[in-house]
This record gives C-alpha cells, structure tokens and sequence, in this order.
C-alpha cells in the first residue's frame, strides 16, 4: 500500500484513521518538544534541565501530562463560564486545523488541498479568538492585557507573513502545498527567496508569542498573559496549541521554504527519508527559535507595531512588487534570486546599522577596563 | 460581562474609556521581593503608580535597641541581604566608632575584601535580574547566578553561612582567612571577569535591550539630589559621589579605583554603572589580596561585654544600592538607646511614581528593576 492510497480503500473511515495518527503523533511531538525545549534552553544557560524522570529527563513531559490531567479545573468566581471554558479548545482548534492541511511525505498529509497555503492563512487567523476569549472571559487584568496584547500583535504580524508567503506562492505559481514541495526538487525556495524567509520567520515568531515578540505572554509584566487563571486540563490545552503551532508553523515553513519532504532527494529514496527530512527540517526550525528566545530580551508594545507596521509591512510589499515585476517579465530566476539577496542584505544592513549606531553603549566592558575615569 | 464591579463606571458616552487599576506584587515575578505597586492603566500607558511597603517590615531598629550590641548585629545582616557583610560592616563601624575600639589592620583589610564580594554579589544579581525584567528568559540570570554561586562559596568557605554570615565581631573578624584563600578568591576574580563579559556580550550589545532601556526615565543630577538618590543611582546620572571617595573609612583611601558615572541618568546609565562598579570592586579586592598585612584579626582586650557612655554617631558608608548609614545613639549600657538605618534602597524608590507615570506597563517593570530595590533595606 502506498500513502496515496485510501486506508481500506474507505473515504470517511481514511480520513478519520489519518486524523488519529495526526493527533497521535502531535501529541508525541508535544511532548518531547517540551522535553526538548527545557534541554535545549538549559544547556544554553549552563543548566542540565530534566534529568530526574527516565533517562536524561526523557519522562518529563509524560509527567508533567499526568500532573497537569490530575489538577483541578479551577474556574474564577468572576470569569465569563462558557466563554472561560471553550477558550482553550477554540485556541487549540484552528493549531490541528493547519496540521490537517501539511503534507509530512509525498501524498502524506491528512488531505491535500489545492489550495492548501490559502487554507492555511484562513486556519490561523482564527487561533486570535481563543486567546481573545480567554483574555476577556477569565475575570483577570493581567489576562486582558494579555488577550488584548496578543490580539493585536497577532492581527498586525499576519500581514507581512501572509504577503511574505504569497510572494513565495507567487514565485511557484501555486497554492497546492504539494505541489509548492514538489517545484524545489532542485534548490529550496530560502535560496532565491530570502527575503521572504527573513520575514516570514520574523513574524512567525511573533504569531507564535516567542521570544523577542512573547509581549502576550510577558511573564515579568503580566504573569504569563492571557492563560494566567486557566489550570489542569485547559491550562494544558494552552501549552499544547502553543507548542503545537510551533511544530505547525515549524513545518509549514520548511515545506515552503526548506524544500520539505523533496530537497534533497525526497522522491528518490522513498517515503522514510521523506518524513525524515519534513521531522529534520521542522526541528531545524523551531532549533533557531529557541535559540532566539534564549538570547534575546523582549520588545515593548510600542516598538513591536511599529516593527511590524513601519517595516516588515512595507518590505512584504516591495517583495512582492520585485518578484511581481521579475514574473511579469519573465526576468531569469536567477537574477530574481541575486535582487533577494540584495534586498535581504539591505534589510539586515539596515538593522545592523541602525543597531550600532551609537558606539558608545555597546559592550561597555572592553570600553571600561583600560578606560581612566574622572575621580572626585 | 460581570467582570470587576466594583469599576463599572458609567462612561459618558460610548467612546469613553475608564482607566484600569492593575496590582503588581508583592507576589508578581517582577517586583524583587515583596515590593506592591498599584498601576492604574489607560491601555498600556501608566497614568498612576501607588507603592506600597511594608511586607518584609521586621523591626531592626527597635530589635537592635533591644539586643546587646554585639548580638544585634545579626539581624543588620538581614537589611541588604543581597550583600550581608555590607551591613554588618556599617554597623560593626558603626560600634567601633562609637565606643574608640581600634582593628587590627589586617582585619580591615579582609573586611574590605569582603564588603567588595558582597557588592559584586549583589550587582550580579541585579545584573541578572534586569536582564529577566526587559525579558532575556533567565539567560542573564543564570549567567549572573554562577558568579554568585562562586562568591557564596568563598563566603561560605569564610564565614560558615552564604547569605547572613555574621562574619564581623565588634573589633575585628571572627577568625582568620582559610588557607587557600588567596588562590581561590583570584580564581573567582578571573570568573567573575569572565561572567561580566558574558552579560556584557549577551545584554549591552543588544539592539532589543539598548531600545528598551535608552532615554528611560531619565533623572538629572538635581532631581536625584533632591531625592536623596545615592549610590548607583546617583551616579548614573553623571554625580561622582561615593562615600568610599568621599567620607573614606576603613581601608578604602588606600585603595585605587574608579567610580564609574553615566551621562544621563537613565535606565541603561544604571545598568552601565553597575556593571562598571563589578570591574572596580573586582580591582579593589586584587589589591587587598596583594597588600594584605599579617597579624592579628581581632582588637586584643576587648570587653566581654561591651558598654558605651552618652554619645551618638552616623556612619555612613557605600552600601551595594547606595549610602548606607547606620546612626546609633548610646546612653549607657550593654545596648544601643537608638538605632536607625538610612536605607538607600528607601530613598532610591521614593520617587518611583514620578518616574513610572507616562511610560508603558512593560517601562514601569523595567523602571523598577533599574532602581534595584531590595526589601529587607526597605522595610527594614
């Protein structure tokens, strides 16, 4: 049987039996990437992490599962009841959604849409109304401003990231997530599309709340946002969209950027090396921003939209213009490639520079060692 | 929605919003203890703070009034117990003065040394604290929290205890140093050197971070004055007061180092001060190692129990947040007849609310991390 085929030749009961193996393997993915997050993130801060369930803290997250099921499901006095209760499903929901629609291997995905990049633009906005209710419904300001906070970051950030892929979808001339796999046998889309990786991975992190954009989920501030009331089972509900949707968005980058199950060698060497490849490049991914989060403070409100609005939202545009102007032509791909570069390379340049600006407050150390300071 | 009733004011029309109170502390992961402030927000821009203290209040003065004056030295160890040894040396200075006690000189050496630890130990935990309130996810902080282990160890090696070590007796140290104390401690020094630079490359070279601290409720040299601002806090703003410098006791006008000031007296010339002064305590505690003189630790002859007639001091000295004063009065007797604390870390957040007010939610976090405040100097 190949994966193409219907499980027992059966539409409905196909559809249902991949959905359990979604679920399945989500769940598994869940867990360790919380297993591996908390080694990741300890070893950068010179720490071990887990290590006392199973070996090297292998456990963990099965633990913290079972703690977080045998918790009780506490519910403020003051909270909106049903809009409190159904807020973790309706943040979870639209995170399986997108899964629905990502191919993992050639013909492997739950279902593959044609218009599956579309599919998933429309999926993801509604991950903002679980959060929004869950802000508004749990009777809590630290919560509201969190619910708030991340209502309007997550509004603003899916702009640029829409226009950024579109630009990719443009570049492939499809929507169909297969066939956007299928067009990078030979070199992935970050080569000739980079600036479209920049940005794309930029306001990833901020749908995401992920360090330097986790302002929602501020635990310095606003005691870790719009979840702080919820507990047990729906608290767990919040964690598993959460890291659900950085697997999600993990993978939907790779297959659009990275090549996914095809680059290098997908169709040659079968359907292992293919999952492989979607599993490797994901955990690539989601690697960088966890290297992020470690080493980068987070931005104020302020400064976050107006990143977004007076920056990344413009550059999308110019992008896609460029790439528009390269197709209509039908200039060389290559050249289209070498403009990206130089964009990307403007971009980054233009951070650089405005980063170090100012000499004379970076990396005051070297400065004071020889430096004499006038004394009284 | 029944959420907050008793805030449900009628608006005046539709577009009226009503401002929000948000309480802060004293168990929130930003306040540094048990430190509460009332925001009262309009979005996310704070137009009210309200501080309240009092949570850690444990009565050092009147205990210290209560208490022999060599037993009550242990509770002044608990004032600024980021940096024990501080205390207590402002105190036992404070004694000393009081009552014509001469140290032997290589006690204050190794008093020196180890009031330079404790600050050094404190700065790194301020150091990586603020890196957690701006939101470096506990980066900063575990980078600080290995020095700060080291230090504890030298101190625990020394005194017996890490955070409260009792370490000083009235005339002197408890006992000598241990004998591999100077290699260790130069070890720790080169860490300490090693883990400064880390925070510097991970913190201060950050665009994120420059952003967010730059021009941050800045303060000018006469505002700080006029608010009683010592220490770091003054400094920062371009006042090169330091009562090491300034009103030199102990071992200090014989030791050669800088004070580091800023320039405008914002959040980041806090940041950058403190980290300047871990450099200078550093070089301050090499030079103790290398011209530490032989001899005894403690004042031959001391009374067994310590008696002062009428007589009433203020000792100021350099504590890790600021001038950190202790004034005692004596009428008689085995105990003080009052006791008072100038706490630094009371002056520095006095004017919290005139800083916090018109900045962002996520500013006044970052505002009251840069005042590095800690409770039981507040409180007392």
């Amino acid at each position: 049987m190949t994966f193409g085929d219907a499980f027992f030749g059966l539409s409905w009961l196909d559809a249902i039996i991949r959905v359990l193996i979604i679920v399945g393997a989500m769940t598994v993915v869940v867990v360790y990437l919380t297993w591996g997050e908390r080694k990741v993130i300890a070893r950068f801060q010179m720490r071990l992490g887990p290590t006392r369930t199973g070996p090297v803290g292998l456990l963990q997250g099965v633990a913290d599962a079972l703690k977080l099921l045998s918790k009780e499901d506490l519910r403020p006095r003051n909270a909106d009841r049903w809009v409190f209760e159904f807020a973790p499903y309706l943040t979870f929901i639209p995170v399986f959604l997108v899964l629905v629609a990502l191919p993992f291997a050639r013909d492997w995905g739950v279902r593959n849409l044609a218009l599956g990049m579309f599919f998933v633009f429309a999926v993801l906005g509604l991950n903002i109304v679980g959060v929004l209710m869950a802000g508004l419904g749990s009777g809590n300001k630290y919560a509201l401003l969190g619910g708030v906070r991340a209502a309007a970051q997550m509004i603003s950030y899916e702009i640029p990231l829409v226009v950024a892929l579109l630009a990719v979808a443009m570049v492939a001339g499809t929507l169909d997530l297969n066939a956007i796999v299928l067009q990078q046998a030979d070199r992935p889309f970050v080569l000739i599309q980079p600036l479209a990786f920049v940005i794309f991975f930029t306001a990833m992190l901020s749908e995401l709340h992920r360090a330097p954009f986790d302002i929602p989920v501020a635990e310095s501030e606003i005691v870790g946002g719009y979840f702080v009331e919820y507990s047990g089972i729906r608290w767990s509900m919040f964690q598993l969209a959460e890291y659900a949707s950085l697997w999600a968005f993990s993978i939907f980058g790779s297959v659009v950027f990275l090549g996914g199950w095809e680059f290098p060698m997908g169709l040659e060497w079968g359907w292992g090396w293919q999952l492989a490849l979607t599993f490797i490049k994901s955990f690539i991914i989601i690697g960088l921003i966890f290297w992020v989060r470690v080493t980068l403070p987070r931005l104020r409100v302020d400064q976050l939209m107006s990143f977004c609005w007076k920056v990344l939202i413009e550059v999308s545009f110019v992008l896609l213009l460029v790439n528009g102007l390269f197709l209509v032509y039908e200039w060389p791909e290559e050249l289209l490639a070498l403009a990206n570069w130089a964009g990307t390379f403007v971009l980054l340049g233009a951070v650089y520079l405005h980063a170090t600006r100012k000499p004379e407050r970076k990396n005051l150390v070297g400065s004071y060692k020889h430096a004499e300071v006038p004394t009284p | 929605m029944s959420v907050w009733p008793e805030e449900r004011v009628t608006p005046n029309s539709d577009l009226d919003t009503v401002d929000m109170t948000v309480n802060v502390g004293p168990q929130h992961p930003a306040t540094h203890g048990v430190f509460r402030m009332v925001l009262t927000v309009d979005g996310e821009r704070v137009v009210d703070c309200e501080p309240y203290i009092g949570y850690l209040h444990r009565g050092l003065e009147k205990l210290s009034e209560n208490a022999d004056y060599r037993q009550a030295m242990g509770w002044w160890d608990r004032t600024d117990y980021l940096a024990g040894m501080c205390c207590e040396g402002a105190y036992v200075m404070a004694v000393e003065k009081l009552a014509g006690i001469e140290v032997p000189e290589r006690a204050e050496y190794i008093r020196v040394l180890m009031m330079e630890l404790s600050r050094i130990n404190s700065h790194f935990m301020f150091l990586g604290a603020f890196g957690a309130d701006v939101g470096s996810f506990g980066t900063s902080f575990t980078y600080a929290w290995r020095e700060r282990e080291r230090i504890y160890d030298l101190i625990e090696e020394v005194s017996g205890d890490r955070m409260f070590p009792t370490y000083f007796r009235i005339g002197g140290i408890t006992m000598d140093l241990p004998e591999n104390f100077e290699s260790r401690c130069r070890w720790v020094l080169g860490s300490i050197r090693q883990g400064l630079e880390d925070l510097d490359g991970l913190l201060t070279g950050n665009e994120i971070f420059v952003e967010r601290c730059q021009g941050l409720a800045p303060v000018t040299p006469e505002q700080a004055i006029a608010w009683g601002f010592t220490g770091p806090m003054l400094r920062a703003t371009g006042v090169p007061w330091d009562i090491r410098k300034a009103e030199p006791y102990s071992v200090y006008p014989q030791m050669n180092f800088e004070i580091p000031t800023g320039h405008q007296g914002d959040v980041f010339d806090r940041f950058h001060v403190r980290l300047a002064e871990v450099y200078q305590s550093a070089r301050i505690i090499e030079q103790c190692l290398d011209e530490m003189p032989a001899g005894r630790v403690l004042a031959p002859k001391l009374a067994k129990t310590l008696r002062i007639d009428d007589g009433e001091l203020y000792m100021p000295t350099e504590g890790t947040k600021g001038e950190y004063g202790v004034y005692l009065m004596a009428r008689g007797g085995t105990q003080a007849y009052r006791a008072k604390l100038r706490a630094p870390s009371f002056s520095n957040l006095s004017p919290l609310k005139e800083l916090v007010v018109g900045t962002y939610v996520a500013d006044a976090i970052v505002i009251l991390g840069s005042l590095d405040i800690v409770l039981g100097e507040v409180d007392k």
